[in-house]
């Protein structure tokens, strides 16, 4: 069943946010994963669908200690980066799905696929996103609780000093990831942890980042930050008891690279 | 819009968001990428697109104006096989065949890209490719012959699978 949706090919990322508008109605095609699947079904009809490939939002830059990804950078491009981001994305599906997942579809993609929202959390990015009221730059965190009616334009964040990444395996390349923790320590010395897997999107562990230096305790303590529920990978039940080894580990290669 | 598979411009009359699958398949008439899952999982629909293997069911035809696609029957013909596709025969490295299209479109972008004769770093190129079958082992000596060039290529009689799990 073909999609009789309007097509919109932006050349910029003014024009993808001027063709966007207020996102009603509107489907974004990044690397497609999700959607053209979504569509071909009949499971997604939106009116119109923007294909962002040409709109200019797929690069990687640095300056100063600052990190920037473009929302249509390929998840591949993020392979090589440092602990907890370049692991986390060399655990998305297999060759082929890295190298047409883009970084935003991860972030904005329905429970259970956000698995970049784990290290990009940890590392306190700040979310650029065009929409109603115009561009806006937020805390991912903010970004991620209410991103309906918005357009990822790219993320940032200040390279930390050390990071580490966690994940419960996969048996296989097309499994999903059930729970994964990211950490980090800043520059200034602070420890950032987050989860995914533990919700409907992932999040911040701050009852276990401020019990940090004692492994065990953290780990348990971030049982209060998070309410895992059922679904078809694990029970609550099981993600509420591997959370805590999860973030054992974490923090544990922390204090061995420190 | 045009596209090009397997070195012929074709038009395309299909929707933009049709899935690059479902045009090559049906209106185009290229029957090598297979539709399996239809959802990114099986890797059956696998061809290169601009020399990078993608999912074909995940792309919408309309985000890859001008490509250059290539299917399995772009690599070779029965006649003219490509080193992969002669050593898959040779091996006999497939069960049903169904993953086999995806799988030799994805070994031959691993060693096109120098990926090594190592069974470990074969099996992650594969990786999006296993279904159920329990022909692995031969799969995994195909490539790691059409890497070295080490297989006779006027037989297929015997299959020397001599891969051991460790």
């Amino acid at each position: 069943m073909a999609s009789t949706a309007e097509v919109i090919r932006p050349i910029s990322s003014s024009e993808a946010a001027s063709a966007f508008g207020d996102g009603a109605g509107v489907s974004v095609l990044a690397g497609g994963t999700l959607l053209v699947p979504d569509l071909h079904f009949g499971r997604a009809q939106p009116e119109r669908v923007i294909i962002l490939g040409d709109a200019g939002l797929n690069y990687v830059t640095r300056s100063n200690g600052t990190v920037t990804i473009g929302a249509m950078t390929p998840v591949v491009a993020l392979v090589g980066e440092s602990s907890p981001l370049g692991p986390c994305a060399g655990s998305i599906g297999d060759n082929e799905i890295r190298a047409q997942a883009t970084v935003g579809g991860n972030l904005c993609a329905p429970a259970g696929f956000g698995d970049l929202q784990g290290p990009l959390l940890a590392l306190g990015a700040t979310a650029r996103s065009a929409g109603a009221g115009g561009e806006r730059s937020e805390p991912l965190d903010d970004f991620l609780a209410d991103r309906s009616g918005r357009l990822l334009l790219d993320v940032s964040y200040t390279e930390p000093a050390t990071g580490a990444f966690a994940s419960l395996g996969r048996p296989h390349a097309h499994h999903f990831t059930v729970m994964a923790v990211s950490g980090v320590r800043t520059t200034g010395g602070a420890t950032q942890l987050a989860v995914v897997g533990a919700g409907a999107v992932g999040s911040r562990l701050g009852s276990a980042e401020a019990l940090a230096g004692d492994p065990d305790a953290a780990g348990e303590a971030a049982a209060a930050d998070v309410q895992p529920s059922d679904d078809p990978l694990a029970s609550g039940w099981y993600r509420a008891r591997t959370l805590p080894a999860l973030v054992k580990q974490v923090l544990s290669e922390l204090e061995a690279s420190a | 819009m045009n596209i090009v598979v397997n070195g012929n411009n074709r038009t395309v009359e299909s929707p933009p968001l049709t899935p690059l699958l479902h045009v090559l398949r049906e209106e185009l008439d290229v029957l090598g990428p297979k539709a399996g899952c239809e959802n990114g999982g099986c890797g059956a629909c696998t061809v290169l697109i601009d020399g990078a293997p993608r999912r074909s069911c995940l792309t919408a035809v309309g985000s890859v104006p001008d490509a250059e696609v290539t299917t399995v029957e772009g690599l070779g013909a029965p006649e003219s096989m490509s080193d992969v596709q002669q050593a898959f025969v040779h091996y006999c490295a497939a069960q049903c065949g169904f993953c086999t299209p995806g799988m030799i479109i994805a070994a031959t972008a691993y060693l096109e890209g120098g990926g090594s004769a190592d069974r470990t770093e074969i099996s992650e190129a594969l990786a999006g490719h296993v279904c159920r079958c329990t022909g692995y082992l031969k799969i995994l000596d195909a490539v790691a012959a059409a890497r070295d060039g080490n297989f006779d290529l006027s037989t297929t009689a015997e299959s020397p699978h001599t891969t051991v799990l460790t």
